[in-house]
Protein backbone atom coordinates (compact mmCIF):
# COMPACT_ATOMS: atom_id res chain seq x y z
CA UNK A 1 0.00 0.00 0.00
CA UNK A 2 1.45 3.05 -1.18
CA UNK A 3 2.41 5.52 2.10
CA UNK A 4 1.78 9.19 0.70
CA UNK A 5 2.90 12.08 2.95
CA UNK A 6 1.43 15.28 2.48
CA UNK A 7 2.50 18.96 2.89
CA UNK A 8 1.24 19.06 6.47
CA UNK A 9 2.80 15.61 7.64
CA UNK A 10 6.05 17.95 5.60
CA UNK A 11 5.14 21.16 8.20
CA UNK A 12 4.43 18.69 11.40
CA UNK A 13 8.00 17.37 11.00
CA UNK A 14 9.90 20.44 9.97
CA UNK A 15 8.66 22.03 13.27
CA UNK A 16 10.11 19.40 15.06
CA UNK A 17 13.19 18.96 13.70
CA UNK A 18 12.87 23.47 12.92
CA UNK A 19 13.31 23.67 9.49
CA UNK A 20 11.37 26.34 7.70
CA UNK A 21 10.62 26.30 3.81
CA UNK A 22 8.98 27.32 1.16
CA UNK A 23 5.48 26.38 -0.76
CA UNK A 24 7.60 24.86 -3.31
CA UNK A 25 10.03 22.78 -0.87
CA UNK A 26 7.33 21.66 1.31
CA UNK A 27 5.92 20.27 -2.13
CA UNK A 28 9.44 18.30 -2.94
CA UNK A 29 10.08 17.29 0.29
CA UNK A 30 7.16 15.61 0.23
CA UNK A 31 7.38 13.88 -2.89
CA UNK A 32 10.79 12.47 -1.52
CA UNK A 33 9.88 11.43 1.42
CA UNK A 34 6.97 9.45 0.15
CA UNK A 35 9.70 7.39 -2.24
CA UNK A 36 11.71 7.13 0.39
CA UNK A 37 8.80 5.66 2.76
CA UNK A 38 7.36 3.65 0.05
CA UNK A 39 10.52 1.98 -0.38
CA UNK A 40 11.02 1.18 3.45
CA UNK A 41 7.67 0.00 4.25
CA UNK A 42 8.35 -3.51 2.66
CA UNK A 43 10.30 -3.93 6.18
CA UNK A 44 6.58 -4.39 7.67
CA UNK A 45 5.86 -7.43 5.73
CA UNK A 46 9.25 -9.08 7.06
CA UNK A 47 7.83 -11.44 10.06
CA UNK A 48 9.58 -10.12 13.47
CA UNK A 49 7.43 -12.04 15.69
CA UNK A 50 9.48 -12.86 19.36
CA UNK A 51 12.69 -11.51 17.62
CA UNK A 52 14.41 -8.87 20.07
CA UNK A 53 15.50 -5.81 18.58
CA UNK A 54 19.48 -4.72 18.19
CA UNK A 55 20.00 -1.31 19.30
CA UNK A 56 23.25 -2.15 19.91
CA UNK A 57 25.42 -5.19 18.49
CA UNK A 58 27.89 -5.41 21.35
CA UNK A 59 26.16 -5.46 24.66
CA UNK A 60 26.23 -2.79 26.52
CA UNK A 61 27.73 -2.13 30.06
CA UNK A 62 28.33 0.54 32.62
CA UNK A 63 31.54 0.92 32.97
CA UNK A 64 32.75 2.55 36.10
CA UNK A 65 35.87 4.49 36.97
CA UNK A 66 37.06 6.12 40.50
CA UNK A 67 35.63 9.03 41.30
CA UNK A 68 39.08 11.03 40.69
CA UNK A 69 39.01 15.11 39.28
CA UNK A 70 40.71 14.96 36.08
CA UNK A 71 41.45 17.62 33.72
CA UNK A 72 38.97 19.22 31.79
CA UNK A 73 39.00 21.41 28.76
CA UNK A 74 39.83 25.11 29.28
CA UNK A 75 36.25 27.53 29.27
CA UNK A 76 37.67 29.97 27.58
CA UNK A 77 38.43 27.40 24.85
CA UNK A 78 35.60 25.67 24.05
CA UNK A 79 33.98 29.06 24.30
CA UNK A 80 35.95 29.95 20.96
CA UNK A 81 33.94 28.45 18.68
CA UNK A 82 30.62 29.75 19.72
CA UNK A 83 29.19 33.22 17.41
CA UNK A 84 28.04 35.22 20.91
CA UNK A 85 29.68 34.78 24.67
CA UNK A 86 29.55 37.49 27.43
CA UNK A 87 31.14 37.08 30.90
CA UNK A 88 32.74 33.01 29.99
CA UNK A 89 28.71 32.51 28.87
CA UNK A 90 26.99 31.58 25.93
CA UNK A 91 24.72 34.16 24.99
CA UNK A 92 21.22 33.32 22.82
CA UNK A 93 17.60 35.54 22.36
CA UNK A 94 15.48 35.49 25.10
CA UNK A 95 14.13 32.34 26.34
CA UNK A 96 10.98 33.11 28.38
CA UNK A 97 8.46 35.79 27.70
CA UNK B 1 63.05 8.46 -6.64
CA UNK B 2 59.56 10.11 -6.49
CA UNK B 3 58.80 9.92 -2.51
CA UNK B 4 55.61 10.43 -2.64
CA UNK B 5 54.39 7.26 -4.71
CA UNK B 6 55.50 4.67 -1.80
CA UNK B 7 53.90 3.22 0.48
CA UNK B 8 53.75 3.33 4.05
CA UNK B 9 56.18 0.34 4.88
CA UNK B 10 58.99 1.54 1.86
CA UNK B 11 58.97 5.06 2.91
CA UNK B 12 59.30 4.02 6.80
CA UNK B 13 62.53 1.59 5.47
CA UNK B 14 63.85 4.92 4.03
CA UNK B 15 63.75 6.90 6.99
CA UNK B 16 64.78 4.75 9.38
CA UNK B 17 67.77 3.99 7.19
CA UNK B 18 68.36 7.22 7.32
CA UNK B 19 68.31 7.46 3.37
CA UNK B 20 65.76 10.49 3.23
CA UNK B 21 64.12 12.90 5.46
CA UNK B 22 60.48 13.05 6.47
CA UNK B 23 60.83 16.72 4.94
CA UNK B 24 61.47 15.19 1.62
CA UNK B 25 58.70 13.14 1.69
CA UNK B 26 56.27 15.74 2.53
CA UNK B 27 57.61 18.43 0.32
CA UNK B 28 57.08 15.40 -2.34
CA UNK B 29 53.86 14.70 -1.57
CA UNK B 30 52.98 18.79 -1.39
CA UNK B 31 54.26 19.11 -4.72
CA UNK B 32 52.03 16.15 -6.15
CA UNK B 33 49.24 17.81 -4.69
CA UNK B 34 49.84 21.09 -6.22
CA UNK B 35 50.16 19.34 -9.38
CA UNK B 36 46.84 17.13 -9.03
CA UNK B 37 44.52 18.54 -6.60
CA UNK B 38 42.95 21.39 -8.73
CA UNK B 39 41.49 18.43 -10.90
CA UNK B 40 40.99 15.86 -8.45
CA UNK B 41 39.62 18.19 -5.53
CA UNK B 42 40.35 15.84 -2.84
CA UNK B 43 41.20 18.36 -0.41
CA UNK B 44 39.19 20.90 1.87
CA UNK B 45 41.65 22.21 3.93
CA UNK B 46 45.31 21.76 3.45
CA UNK B 47 47.25 21.84 6.40
CA UNK B 48 50.67 22.18 4.41
CA UNK B 49 52.75 24.82 6.34
CA UNK B 50 51.80 22.59 9.57
CA UNK B 51 52.99 19.64 7.74
CA UNK B 52 56.34 20.95 6.27
CA UNK B 53 57.06 22.32 10.25
CA UNK B 54 55.98 19.20 11.47
CA UNK B 55 58.47 17.27 9.55
CA UNK B 56 61.48 19.94 9.99
CA UNK B 57 60.82 19.24 13.84
CA UNK B 58 61.22 15.39 13.68
CA UNK B 59 63.89 15.28 11.43
CA UNK B 60 65.74 17.75 13.96
CA UNK B 61 64.84 15.88 16.97
CA UNK B 62 65.70 12.23 15.46
CA UNK B 63 69.03 10.87 16.99
CA UNK B 64 71.09 9.06 14.72
CA UNK B 65 70.43 5.71 15.68
CA UNK B 66 67.14 6.16 17.07
CA UNK B 67 64.32 3.91 16.24
CA UNK B 68 61.25 5.53 14.41
CA UNK B 69 57.90 4.06 14.50
CA UNK B 70 56.93 3.14 11.04
CA UNK B 71 54.43 5.90 10.33
CA UNK B 72 56.82 8.34 12.00
CA UNK B 73 57.40 11.47 9.66
CA UNK B 74 54.81 9.46 6.81
CA UNK B 75 52.04 12.56 5.35
CA UNK B 76 48.10 11.33 5.81
CA UNK B 77 44.90 13.25 5.32
CA UNK B 78 41.54 12.76 7.17
CA UNK B 79 38.16 12.76 6.83
CA UNK B 80 36.78 15.86 7.26
CA UNK B 81 34.32 14.65 9.98
CA UNK B 82 36.74 13.38 11.83
CA UNK B 83 38.01 16.64 14.18
CA UNK B 84 42.02 17.76 14.51
CA UNK B 85 42.54 20.01 16.82
CA UNK B 86 43.95 23.13 15.53
CA UNK B 87 42.63 22.21 11.83
CA UNK B 88 39.58 23.01 10.39
CA UNK B 89 36.49 20.41 10.40
CA UNK B 90 33.90 21.40 8.82
CA UNK B 91 32.01 17.72 8.15
CA UNK B 92 31.85 19.38 4.14
CA UNK B 93 28.50 21.79 5.57
CA UNK B 94 28.08 25.60 6.12
CA UNK B 95 27.03 24.60 9.34
CA UNK B 96 30.77 24.05 10.49
CA UNK B 97 32.27 25.78 7.80
CA UNK B 98 34.63 27.65 10.38
CA UNK B 99 34.43 24.79 13.44
CA UNK B 100 38.00 24.26 14.64
CA UNK B 101 38.23 21.85 17.11
CA UNK B 102 40.11 22.31 20.57
CA UNK B 103 40.85 18.36 20.60
CA UNK B 104 41.89 15.68 18.20
CA UNK B 105 39.54 12.63 18.01
CA UNK B 106 41.15 9.59 19.95
CA UNK B 107 42.99 7.44 15.92
CA UNK B 108 44.56 11.15 15.32
CA UNK B 109 46.00 11.55 18.40
CA UNK B 110 47.43 7.72 18.18
CA UNK B 111 48.49 8.93 14.75
CA UNK B 112 49.61 11.69 16.24
CA UNK B 113 51.58 10.23 19.22
CA UNK B 114 53.55 7.83 16.32
CA UNK B 115 54.79 11.42 14.75
CA UNK B 116 52.38 10.76 11.30
CA UNK B 117 52.21 14.09 9.39
CA UNK B 118 48.63 15.41 9.22
CA UNK B 119 48.72 16.79 5.87
CA UNK B 120 44.83 18.03 5.92
CA UNK B 121 41.36 17.40 6.02
CA UNK B 122 39.80 15.65 2.87
CA UNK B 123 36.01 16.03 1.44
CA UNK B 124 32.84 13.83 1.93
CA UNK B 125 29.68 14.59 1.41
CA UNK B 126 27.40 16.92 4.02
CA UNK B 127 27.45 15.10 7.28
CA UNK B 128 28.49 12.33 5.45
CA UNK B 129 25.58 11.49 3.81
CA UNK B 130 25.77 10.75 -0.14
CA UNK B 131 27.29 8.91 -2.59
CA UNK B 132 29.11 11.25 -4.65
CA UNK B 133 30.18 14.12 -2.86
CA UNK B 134 27.67 15.88 -4.83
CA UNK B 135 26.09 17.19 -1.39
CA UNK B 136 29.33 18.69 0.08
CA UNK B 137 29.35 22.54 0.28
CA UNK B 138 32.29 22.86 -1.15
CA UNK B 139 32.92 21.48 -4.06
CA UNK B 140 32.85 17.93 -6.17
CA UNK B 141 35.96 15.31 -5.24
CA UNK B 142 36.91 13.51 -8.92
CA UNK B 143 37.47 9.77 -9.50
CA UNK B 144 41.51 10.10 -10.48
CA UNK B 145 40.78 7.24 -12.92
CA UNK B 146 38.59 9.51 -14.51
CA UNK B 147 37.84 12.97 -13.81
CA UNK B 148 34.53 13.10 -15.11
CA UNK B 149 33.33 10.30 -12.65
CA UNK B 150 32.46 10.10 -8.95
CA UNK B 151 34.79 9.13 -6.30
CA UNK B 152 32.38 7.58 -4.16
CA UNK B 153 30.50 8.75 -1.12
CA UNK B 154 31.01 10.25 1.34
CA UNK B 155 34.83 8.73 1.64
CA UNK B 156 35.55 9.45 -1.45
CA UNK B 157 37.97 12.73 -0.61
CA UNK B 158 39.93 10.04 1.30
CA UNK B 159 40.07 7.30 -1.46
CA UNK B 160 40.75 9.81 -4.03
CA UNK B 161 43.77 11.33 -2.30
CA UNK B 162 44.96 7.85 -1.59
CA UNK B 163 44.89 6.53 -5.37
CA UNK B 164 46.49 9.94 -6.70
CA UNK B 165 49.28 9.78 -4.09
CA UNK B 166 48.41 12.94 -2.67
CA UNK B 167 48.40 11.39 0.79
CA UNK B 168 50.14 8.05 2.32
CA UNK B 169 47.34 7.02 3.63
CA UNK B 170 43.75 8.24 4.73
CA UNK B 171 41.69 7.82 8.16
CA UNK B 172 37.89 7.72 7.35
CA UNK B 173 34.55 6.69 8.26
CA UNK B 174 32.11 4.36 7.60
CA UNK B 175 29.11 3.87 8.59
CA UNK B 176 26.62 1.92 6.05
CA UNK B 177 29.82 1.35 3.20
CA UNK B 178 31.02 4.64 2.82
CA UNK B 179 34.86 4.24 3.32
CA UNK B 180 34.39 0.91 1.20
CA UNK B 181 32.80 2.38 -1.72
CA UNK B 182 34.96 5.03 -2.16
CA UNK B 183 38.19 2.69 -1.75
CA UNK B 184 36.45 0.24 -4.16
CA UNK B 185 36.19 3.19 -6.93
CA UNK B 186 39.27 4.90 -6.66
CA UNK B 187 41.04 1.06 -6.67
CA UNK B 188 42.54 1.38 -3.16
CA UNK B 189 42.17 -1.09 -0.44
CA UNK B 190 39.77 -0.16 2.56
CA UNK B 191 38.77 -1.25 5.97
CA UNK B 192 35.34 -0.99 8.02
CA UNK B 193 36.85 -2.20 11.07
CA UNK B 194 34.15 -4.20 13.77
CA UNK B 195 32.07 -2.06 15.52
CA UNK B 196 33.61 -1.50 19.01
CA UNK B 197 37.10 -2.00 17.43
CA UNK B 198 38.09 1.38 16.82
CA UNK B 199 37.25 5.05 18.97
CA UNK B 200 34.43 7.28 17.59
CA UNK B 201 36.02 9.91 20.12
CA UNK B 202 36.10 12.79 18.08
CA UNK B 203 34.28 11.72 15.19
CA UNK B 204 31.29 13.77 14.21
CA UNK B 205 28.31 11.32 15.01
CA UNK B 206 26.02 10.52 12.20
CA UNK B 207 24.93 6.48 12.95
CA UNK B 208 26.15 5.67 16.31
CA UNK B 209 25.34 2.42 16.48
CA UNK B 210 27.11 1.43 13.07
CA UNK B 211 30.01 4.52 12.81
CA UNK B 212 33.90 3.24 12.61
CA UNK B 213 36.55 4.77 11.74
CA UNK B 214 39.63 2.71 9.31
CA UNK B 215 41.99 3.31 6.79
CA UNK B 216 42.18 3.85 3.06
CA UNK B 217 45.60 2.38 2.29
CA UNK B 218 47.51 2.05 -1.01
CA UNK B 219 48.11 -1.58 -0.25
CA UNK B 220 46.67 -4.48 2.82
CA UNK B 221 50.35 -4.34 4.88
CA UNK B 222 50.17 -0.41 4.91
CA UNK B 223 46.52 -0.83 5.80
CA UNK B 224 47.25 -3.31 8.46
CA UNK B 225 49.99 -1.02 10.22
CA UNK B 226 47.71 2.02 10.29
CA UNK B 227 44.56 -0.18 11.34
CA UNK B 228 47.15 -1.47 14.68
CA UNK B 229 47.90 2.39 15.49
CA UNK B 230 44.24 3.47 15.70
CA UNK B 231 42.68 0.03 17.17
CA UNK B 232 42.09 -0.60 20.81
CA UNK B 233 39.90 0.23 24.02
CA UNK B 234 39.56 4.03 24.72
CA UNK B 235 38.27 4.96 27.31
CA UNK B 236 36.75 7.98 26.03
CA UNK B 237 34.34 5.88 23.93
CA UNK B 238 32.42 3.76 26.32
CA UNK B 239 31.58 1.43 22.96
CA UNK B 240 34.96 0.03 22.35
CA UNK B 241 35.15 -3.15 23.50
CA UNK B 242 37.85 -5.08 25.79
CA UNK B 243 38.62 -7.83 23.44
CA UNK B 244 42.77 -8.08 22.73
CA UNK B 245 43.83 -6.15 19.57
CA UNK B 246 46.30 -8.58 18.00
CA UNK B 247 49.59 -8.32 15.99
CA UNK B 248 48.14 -7.07 12.72
CA UNK B 249 50.99 -6.74 10.78
CA UNK B 250 53.01 -9.96 11.90
CA UNK B 251 50.24 -12.19 11.11
CA UNK B 252 50.42 -10.93 7.49
CA UNK B 253 50.25 -14.56 5.75
CA UNK B 254 50.43 -15.40 1.97
CA UNK B 255 48.38 -18.41 3.30
CA UNK B 256 44.70 -19.19 2.55
CA UNK B 257 45.14 -22.76 2.64
CA UNK B 258 42.51 -24.75 4.48
CA UNK B 259 40.13 -20.86 4.58
CA UNK B 260 37.04 -21.67 4.34
CA UNK B 261 35.28 -18.72 1.69
CA UNK B 262 31.38 -18.06 1.59
CA UNK B 263 30.59 -17.17 -2.07
CA UNK B 264 27.09 -15.04 -0.88
CA UNK B 265 24.72 -15.60 -3.38
CA UNK B 266 22.37 -13.27 -3.09
CA UNK B 267 24.94 -10.51 -4.07
CA UNK B 268 26.16 -11.79 -7.53
CA UNK B 269 22.30 -11.73 -8.84
CA UNK B 270 21.16 -9.68 -11.90
CA UNK B 271 21.77 -6.42 -9.97
CA UNK B 272 25.65 -6.42 -10.41
CA UNK B 273 26.95 -5.70 -13.45
CA UNK B 274 28.78 -8.61 -15.74
CA UNK B 275 32.42 -6.77 -15.33
CA UNK B 276 32.22 -6.69 -11.46
CA UNK B 277 30.89 -10.11 -11.42
CA UNK B 278 33.55 -11.58 -13.92
CA UNK B 279 36.56 -9.86 -12.11
CA UNK B 280 35.13 -11.57 -8.36
CA UNK B 281 34.39 -14.62 -9.31
CA UNK B 282 38.10 -15.11 -11.03
CA UNK B 283 39.76 -13.61 -7.79
CA UNK B 284 38.17 -16.27 -5.70
CA UNK B 285 39.18 -18.87 -8.19
CA UNK B 286 42.95 -18.08 -7.57
CA UNK B 287 42.08 -18.09 -3.81
CA UNK B 288 40.64 -21.34 -4.16
CA UNK B 289 43.71 -22.27 -6.65
CA UNK B 290 45.94 -21.37 -3.42
CA UNK B 291 43.98 -23.76 -1.16
CA UNK B 292 41.00 -22.05 0.01
CA UNK B 293 37.69 -24.03 0.16
CA UNK B 294 34.91 -21.97 -1.62
CA UNK B 295 31.19 -22.88 -1.57
CA UNK B 296 28.34 -20.91 -1.84
CA UNK B 297 26.62 -19.09 1.28
CA UNK B 298 22.92 -17.52 1.59
CA UNK B 299 22.02 -14.90 3.69
CA UNK B 300 18.31 -14.70 2.23
CA UNK B 301 17.26 -11.70 4.94
CA UNK B 302 19.96 -9.18 3.80
CA UNK B 303 17.57 -8.30 0.92
CA UNK B 304 16.43 -6.26 3.71
CA UNK B 305 19.40 -4.73 4.97
CA UNK B 306 19.43 -1.66 2.74
CA UNK B 307 16.13 -0.38 4.29
CA UNK B 308 16.95 -1.36 7.22
CA UNK B 309 19.68 0.27 7.09
CA UNK B 310 18.13 3.29 5.93
CA UNK B 311 15.58 3.78 8.90
CA UNK B 312 18.11 2.68 11.46
CA UNK B 313 20.96 5.54 10.16
CA UNK B 314 18.30 8.42 9.88
CA UNK B 315 16.68 8.10 13.29
CA UNK B 316 20.59 8.08 14.93
CA UNK B 317 20.92 11.06 12.63
CA UNK B 318 18.60 13.15 13.47
CA UNK B 319 19.05 12.86 17.07
CA UNK B 320 22.41 13.51 16.24
CA UNK B 321 22.13 16.54 14.09
CA UNK B 322 19.54 17.62 16.90
CA UNK B 323 22.62 19.68 18.50
CA UNK B 324 23.26 21.85 16.04
CA UNK B 325 21.64 25.00 17.28
CA UNK B 326 23.66 27.81 16.40
CA UNK B 327 24.36 28.50 20.27
CA UNK B 328 27.71 26.34 20.90
CA UNK B 329 29.54 26.12 18.05
CA UNK B 330 28.64 26.32 13.97
CA UNK B 331 27.01 28.58 12.16
CA UNK B 332 24.80 30.91 13.48
CA UNK B 333 21.90 33.28 12.75
CA UNK B 334 22.12 36.91 13.77
CA UNK B 335 19.18 39.22 15.23
CA UNK B 336 17.06 36.62 16.04
CA UNK B 337 14.01 37.40 17.99
CA UNK B 338 13.17 34.20 20.33
CA UNK B 339 15.18 30.95 20.69
CA UNK B 340 12.75 29.31 18.69
CA UNK B 341 13.65 31.68 15.43
CA UNK B 342 17.76 31.40 16.11
CA UNK B 343 17.45 27.34 15.83
CA UNK B 344 15.19 27.26 12.95
CA UNK B 345 17.17 29.82 10.74
CA UNK B 346 20.16 28.58 11.77
CA UNK B 347 19.49 25.10 10.88
CA UNK B 348 17.88 26.17 7.43
CA UNK B 349 20.52 28.12 6.41
CA UNK B 350 23.50 25.76 7.97
CA UNK B 351 22.13 22.44 6.56
CA UNK B 352 21.65 21.13 3.10
CA UNK B 353 18.99 19.64 1.49
CA UNK B 354 20.21 15.91 1.39
CA UNK B 355 20.71 16.31 5.53
CA UNK B 356 17.70 18.26 5.73
CA UNK B 357 16.28 14.68 3.93
CA UNK B 358 17.99 12.26 6.39
CA UNK B 359 16.56 14.48 9.46
CA UNK B 360 12.78 14.51 8.74
CA UNK B 361 12.69 10.99 7.30
CA UNK B 362 14.46 9.92 10.88
CA UNK B 363 11.87 12.54 12.88
CA UNK B 364 9.50 10.77 10.73
CA UNK B 365 10.78 7.20 11.93
CA UNK B 366 10.33 7.75 15.58
CA UNK B 367 7.61 9.69 15.64
CA UNK B 368 4.34 8.12 17.63
CA UNK B 369 2.54 5.80 15.64
CA UNK B 370 5.43 5.25 13.63
CA UNK B 371 8.20 4.22 15.45
CA UNK B 372 7.18 0.19 15.70
CA UNK B 373 5.94 0.23 11.96
CA UNK B 374 9.64 1.42 10.77
CA UNK B 375 12.40 1.95 13.75
CA UNK B 376 11.55 -1.43 15.97
CA UNK B 377 11.34 -3.24 12.98
CA UNK B 378 14.31 -1.79 11.43
CA UNK B 379 15.72 -3.30 14.88
CA UNK B 380 14.27 -6.63 14.69
CA UNK B 381 15.37 -7.22 11.42
CA UNK B 382 18.67 -6.23 12.21
CA UNK B 383 18.73 -9.07 14.51
CA UNK B 384 18.04 -11.71 11.90
CA UNK B 385 20.61 -10.47 9.46
CA UNK B 386 23.41 -10.65 12.56
CA UNK B 387 21.90 -14.29 13.11
CA UNK B 388 22.19 -15.13 9.71
CA UNK B 389 25.85 -14.19 9.76
CA UNK B 390 26.59 -16.27 12.64
CA UNK B 391 25.01 -18.96 11.40
CA UNK B 392 26.92 -18.51 8.28
CA UNK B 393 30.38 -18.25 10.66
CA UNK B 394 29.63 -21.89 11.58
CA UNK B 395 30.78 -22.94 8.49
CA UNK B 396 33.15 -20.28 7.29
CA UNK B 397 35.61 -18.04 8.03
CA UNK B 398 35.03 -15.22 6.12
CA UNK B 399 32.07 -14.03 3.10
CA UNK B 400 33.39 -12.75 -0.14
CA UNK B 401 30.70 -10.35 -2.72
CA UNK B 402 31.79 -7.44 -4.89
CA UNK B 403 32.26 -4.24 -2.64
CA UNK B 404 29.63 -2.39 -5.02
CA UNK B 405 27.90 -3.68 -7.97
CA UNK B 406 29.15 -0.82 -10.36
CA UNK B 407 32.53 0.64 -11.14
CA UNK B 408 32.27 4.50 -10.41
CA UNK B 409 29.86 6.30 -12.06
CA UNK B 410 29.83 9.67 -14.69
CA UNK B 411 28.61 12.81 -12.62
CA UNK B 412 25.30 13.28 -13.45
CA UNK B 413 24.06 9.30 -13.48
CA UNK B 414 21.19 9.06 -11.23
CA UNK B 415 21.94 7.93 -8.08
CA UNK B 416 20.37 9.87 -6.07
CA UNK B 417 16.80 8.21 -6.07
CA UNK B 418 16.17 5.82 -2.74
CA UNK B 419 16.23 2.66 -4.94
CA UNK B 420 19.61 3.30 -6.73
CA UNK B 421 21.18 4.06 -3.30
CA UNK B 422 19.26 0.99 -1.66
CA UNK B 423 21.29 -1.29 -4.52
CA UNK B 424 24.56 0.17 -3.37
CA UNK B 425 23.83 -0.23 0.12
CA UNK B 426 22.69 -3.97 -0.67
CA UNK B 427 26.40 -4.94 -0.35
CA UNK B 428 28.34 -2.98 2.16
CA UNK B 429 25.18 -2.31 4.88
CA UNK B 430 24.84 -5.90 5.82
CA UNK B 431 28.37 -5.72 7.22
CA UNK B 432 27.66 -2.09 8.92
CA UNK B 433 23.94 -3.06 11.02
CA UNK B 434 25.54 -6.38 12.07
CA UNK B 435 29.17 -4.67 12.99
CA UNK B 436 30.78 -6.99 11.51
CA UNK B 437 34.72 -5.94 9.69
CA UNK B 438 35.06 -6.07 6.01
CA UNK B 439 37.84 -5.22 3.57
CA UNK B 440 38.15 -3.71 0.11
CA UNK B 441 40.47 -5.16 -1.83
CA UNK B 442 40.83 -3.86 -5.61
CA UNK B 443 40.78 -7.14 -8.11
CA UNK B 444 40.65 -5.91 -11.62
CA UNK B 445 39.47 -3.35 -14.06
CA UNK B 446 35.95 -3.44 -16.03
CA UNK B 447 36.18 -2.78 -19.78
CA UNK B 448 36.50 1.22 -19.34
CA UNK B 449 39.22 0.84 -17.23
CA UNK B 450 37.77 1.73 -13.57
CA UNK B 451 38.74 -0.58 -11.08
CA UNK B 452 36.82 -3.20 -9.27
CA UNK B 453 36.80 -3.85 -5.23
CA UNK B 454 36.13 -7.31 -4.18
CA UNK B 455 34.64 -7.20 -0.15
CA UNK B 456 35.64 -9.69 2.53
CA UNK B 457 33.44 -9.82 5.68
CA UNK B 458 34.63 -11.56 8.35
CA UNK B 459 33.50 -12.69 12.32
CA UNK B 460 33.85 -9.72 14.75
CA UNK B 461 37.16 -9.11 16.02
CA UNK B 462 38.68 -11.40 13.19
CA UNK B 463 40.18 -9.14 11.53
CA UNK B 464 43.60 -10.82 11.45
CA UNK B 465 41.79 -13.33 8.92
CA UNK B 466 40.99 -10.68 7.04
CA UNK B 467 43.73 -8.88 6.37
CA UNK B 468 45.64 -12.24 6.02
CA UNK B 469 43.46 -13.30 3.21
CA UNK B 470 43.31 -10.04 1.56
CA UNK B 471 47.27 -10.17 1.63
CA UNK B 472 47.32 -13.62 0.28
CA UNK B 473 45.53 -12.25 -2.92
CA UNK B 474 47.92 -9.46 -3.43
CA UNK B 475 50.66 -11.01 -3.31
CA UNK B 476 49.76 -13.47 -5.79
CA UNK B 477 48.29 -10.28 -8.08
CA UNK B 478 49.10 -7.19 -9.10
CA UNK B 479 46.08 -4.77 -9.39
CA UNK B 480 47.05 -2.91 -5.91
CA UNK B 481 50.32 -1.65 -7.67
CA UNK B 482 48.14 -0.16 -10.74
CA UNK B 483 48.11 4.03 -10.03
CA UNK B 484 45.66 5.76 -12.48
CA UNK B 485 47.33 6.77 -15.54
CA UNK B 486 46.35 10.16 -16.02
CA UNK B 487 48.69 12.49 -17.64
CA UNK B 488 48.35 15.67 -15.09
CA UNK B 489 50.09 17.89 -17.02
Amino acid sequence: MAVGITVKDVEYLAEAAKFEFTEEQKQKFAQALSDIINAVDRLAEVDTEGVQPTIHVLSVKNIFREDVVLPSMDRDILLKNAADVQDGCYRVPKVVE
Amino acid sequence: MELYKLTVHEAADLINKREVTSQQIVQSTLQQINEVDKDVKAFITLADERALEESRQLDASVADEEGLSVLAGIPFGVEDNICTEGVRTTCASKMLENFVPPYSATVVSRIAQQKGILMGKLNTDEFSMGLTTESSYFHETRNPWDLNRIAGGASAGAAAAVAADEVFYALATDTGGSLRRAAAFCGVVGLKPTYGMVSRYGVISSGSSMDQVGPVAKDVKDCAIVFQAIAGRDMADPMTAKAMTSNYVQALADDVNGLRIGLLRECFDQGVDKDVKDAVLNAVKSLEGLGAHVEEVSLPSIEHAPAAYCVILSAEASSNLGRYDGIKYGYRVERCQDLDELYKKTRTQGFGDEVKLRVMLGTYALSAGNYERYYLQALKIRTIIKNEFEKAFEKFDIIVLPTCPTTALRFGDKVDNALAIFLADKYTAPASIAGLPAITVPCGFDTKGLPIGMQFIGKAFDESTLFRAAFTFEQNTDYHIKRPAIDWR
